[in-house]
C-alpha cells in the first residue's frame, strides 16, 4: 500500500516513512513540537484562531465547514471549563487515513490538539478512537506519557503559564459515534444517539460545557498552519479548500493508499490512472464513490476527460462531494445494485434507532433490496425505494438518514441499466 | 390479499441477575483507577471499563454488570442499556479468538466472502456461531478502516490484512 504526497511537499505524511517515526525524539528532530513553542511565545489566543481562519481549512472529517469559524464560535466569557475532543472515530466506509496519520505520526496530533487546546482556553480533551483501532489508542498512551514526560503536557508546559492534559478514549463499534454529539454522549456513557442543534457543541457540548470536535487530519494539519501561516498553507490548495487533502484510495486500483493532494489537484482522472497506477487487472473503470460511502456515486463518463479538480468546489461541481476523502474505485464488473444494496446494509446496522425515519426507512430499504436480489422485484420497486429514500433524506435526526439515501439516490439515476436488470428478474 | 404476521421476538432476552459481584485483582483495580480519573464525571469511564470487564471474565456477564453498576454508581438497567448499544460489548459468551470479517465494499469488491466462506469452512461453523469447544466465534462486521488492504479480518484486536483463502488456512492454524 502507498503512503506519499503527490503534486506537493509531503505536509501531515512527512515522517510517515522516518524509522521510529512515533517517538518523540524523532518528531523533535523533524520541526515537531515548534508551533507550540511558535504559539506559547509570541501568539496569543486569537492569533491562532486567526491564522487558522486565514488558512482556509476545512474539516476534514466529512463535513467541510471551516476550521477556524467552529473554534471563533467557543464562547470566550464562558465560565465553564472547556473541551476539544479529538474524532478519531474513523468509520467511514472507504476511509483509513486517520489510522496511518496515528499509527505513524501521534506526536502530530498531540500538538494539534495541544494548540486548539491553548487557542479555546481548554485544559482537559480527549481522543475519541473507535473500539476497534485498540492499538492505536496503545500508540497513542504511549505518545502521551512521551509527551508528558518531556514537559509538553501536564503543568507548566516548555515553562509557560499553559496547562493542558490530554486523555484517550474509547469507543466501542458504533460508526453513528463519528457524528459529533453522538460522539459526545458515548464520551459522557450514554447510548451514542446524536443530540439536538443548537446548541452546537461549541455553546454546549460535553459535559453542557463549550466544546470543539475536531477530525484527526483536521488538527494535524494545524501545526504546519502555525509555522508556515495561515496564508502560505491556504496558497497550498485553492481560494476555497486551503492545504493538502489526504485520499483514502481502495477498491480495484493497482496501488491503493493514503494519497495526500494539494487541494485542487488536477485532475481525478490522472489521479486514478497515472498516480494509482491504473485499473487492476487491465479492466476498464465504471465507477468511484469518491469521498466516503455517505457521497454520490459518479460514472467514469463523469470523470474520464472531464477535468474534475479535487476539492470541495470541483468535486460538487462534478456530481459529487469530497467527503471524508475515502476514494473507492470500481470495475466493469461491479453491478452497482450489489454495491449499493452492500451500503444500504452498512446503514441499517449503524443507524442508532434514535428517530424513526432513519431506523425503520433503513430496514425497508434494505429489505426491499433482498426482495428484488431474490428476483421478488414489483415493477413499482424501483419508485418506492426512491420514495423511501426521499421520507429519510433531510427528515432524519442527524445526517445518517441523508448518507443512507444519497448512494441510492445517485445510484439509480447514475446506473439504472444495473438496477432494471435486477427488477427483471421477476 | 391474505397478510402474514410474523411472530416478533424481543431483540434482548430476559436476564436473572445473580447477587454475586464481580472481583479483581488489585492490578485490574489500579487500570480502572486510572481510566476513572480521566474524567469529572464517572460514568464518562463506562466503556473503558466494560472492555476490561470482557477481557477478565470473557464477556459482560451479570456479576460484571452488578461490579459496574457499583464501581460506577449507576443502576444496573444504566449498564445494560448501554452494553445493548454498542456492538463490541458481548452480553453473551464469545469464542476466546473472536473472527471478524469485514464485509462492506472495499473488501466485498476484493473478496471478502470467499474469506468468510473459507473461515467458515475451516471451522465448521457459520456466521454468528461459536465452535463447540468455546474456542472461536465467527462474525461478520462493517467497515474496520484497512480498505486499501481489502479483504481483512480482525481476530480479537488483531489485524490480518490482504488476505487470500490460503492465508486464512495459516493464521488460523498458527493461533494458539
Amino acid at each position: 500500500m502507498f503512503i506519499g504526497a503527490i503534486g506537493c511537499e509531503p505536509l501531515q505524511l512527512r515522517r510517515a516513512h522516518l524509522e521510529s517515526s512515533r517517538s518523540v525524539d524523532v518528531y523533535r528532530r523533524h520541526g515537531g513540537y515548534e508551533a507550540i513553542k511558535k504559539v506559547l511565545d509570541t501568539m496569543s489566543p486569537d492569533d491562532v484562531i486567526n491564522e487558522v481562519k486565514k488558512s482556509q481549512l476545512r474539516g476534514r472529517g466529512g463535513a467541510g465547514f471551516p476550521t477556524g469559524m467552529k473554534w471563533s464560535f467557543v464562547p470566550k466569557d464562558s465560565p465553564k471549563p472547556k473541551y476539544v475532543v479529538c474524532n478519531a472515530d474513523e468509520s467511514e466506509p472507504g476511509t483509513f487515513k486517520d489510522r496511518y496519520l496515528m499509527e505513524r505520526d501521534p506526536h502530530l496530533l498531540i500538538e494539534g490538539i495541544l494548540i486548539a487546546a491553548y487557542a479555546l482556553g481548554a485544559r482537559t480533551n480527549y481522543i475519541y478512537t473507535r473500539g476497534e483501532y485498540k492499538y492505536l489508542i496503545d500508540i497513542m498512551d504511549v505518545a502521551l506519557d512521551e509527551a508528558r514526560a518531556a514537559g509538553l503536557l501536564g503543568e507548566r508546559i516548555l515553562e509557560t503559564e499553559f496547562c493542558c492534559e490530554i486523555f484517550t478514549h474509547t469507543g466501542a463499534g458504533a460508526y453513528i459515534c463519528g457524528e459529533e454529539t453522538a460522539l459526545l454522549s458515548s464520551l459522557e456513557g450514554q447510548r451514542g444517539h446524536p443530540r439536538m442543534k443548537p446548541p452546537f457543541p461549541a455553546v454546549s457540548g460535553l459535559y453542557a460545557s463549550p466544546t470543539v470536535v475536531n477530525n484527526v487530519e483536521t488538527l494535524t494539519a494545524v501545526p504546519d498552519i502555525i509555522k508556515m501561516g495561515g496564508d502560505a498553507y491556504q496558497k497550498l490548495g485553492t481560494e476555497k479548500s486551503g492545504g493538502t487533502k489526504l485520499w483514502s484510495v481502495s477498491g480495484h486500483v493497482n496501488r491503493p493508499g493514503v494519497y495526500e493532494l494539494p487541494m485542487g489537484y488536477d485532475d481525478m482522472e490522472k489521479f486514478i490512472f497515472e498516480d494509482c497506477q491504473g485499473i487492476s487487472n487491465g479492466k476498464n473503470l465504471k465507477a468511484v464513490i469518491p469521498g466516503g460511502s455517505s457521497v454520490y456515486i459518479m460514472r467514469a463518463d463523469q470523470i474520464v476527460g472531464k477535468d474534475v479538480r479535487m476539492d470541495y468546489e470541483g468535486l460538487v461541481a462534478a456530481g459529487s462531494m469530497v467527503g471524508s476523502g475515502g476514494f473507492i474505485v470500481m470495475d466493469e464488473t461491479v453491478d452497482v445494485f450489489e454495491s449499493t444494496k452492500n451500503l444500504t446494509e452498512f446503514y441499517k446496522h449503524e443507524s442508532c434507532g434514535w428517530c424513526t425515519p432513519c431506523r425503520e426507512g433503513t430496514d425497508w430499504l434494505v429489505k426491499i433490496f433482498e426482495r428484488i436480489d431474490n428476483g421478488g422485484g414489483h415493477p413499482e420497486d424501483a419508485q418506492l425505494l426512491l420514495d423511501l429514500c426521499d421520507n429519510i433524506e433531510g427528515k432524519s435526526f442527524c445526517p445518517l438518514g441523508d448518507a443512507a439515501a444519497w448512494p441510492i439516490q445517485s445510484a439509480m439515476k447514475r446506473f439504472p441499466e444495473d438496477f432494471e436488470r435486477h427488477l427483471a428478474k421477476n | 390479499m391474505s397478510q402474514q404476521f410474523s411472530q416478533i421476538e424481543p431483540l434482548y432476552q430476559p436476564v436473572t441477575m445473580p447477587d454475586e459481584v464481580a472481583e479483581f485483582s488489585s492490578e485490574v483495580e489500579a487500570e480502572i483507577e486510572w481510566h476513572l480519573a480521566k474524567y469529572p464525571v464517572i460514568r464518562s469511564a463506562i466503556l473503558p471499563l466494560m472492555f476490561i470487564v470482557q477481557r477478565e471474565r470473557g464477556y459482560l456477564d451479570p456479576p460484571g454488570v452488578n461490579y459496574l453498576a457499583k464501581r460506577l454508581k449507576l443502576r444496573i438497567t444504566d449498564i445494560w442499556e448501554v452494553a445493548t448499544f454498542y456492538s463490541m460489548i458481548h452480553t453473551k459468551p464469545i469464542g476466546k479468538y473472536h473472527v471478524q470479517v469485514c464485509k462492506t465494499l472495499s473488501c466485498k469488491l476484493l473478496g471478502s466472502e470467499k474469506i468468510t466462506e473459507r473461515c467458515s469452512k475451516k471451522l465448521g461453523i457459520r456466521v454468528g456461531e461459536t465452535t463447540e469447544d468455546g474456542n472461536f466465534s465467527l462474525s461478520e462486521v462493517e467497515c474496520l478502516g484497512s480498505c486499501g488492504t481489502a479483504p481483512m479480518f480482525q481476530i480479537n484486536f488483531d489485524y490480518y490484512e490482504n488476505l487470500t483463502p490460503e492465508k486464512v488456512d495459516q493464521i488460523l492454524e498458527s493461533l494458539p
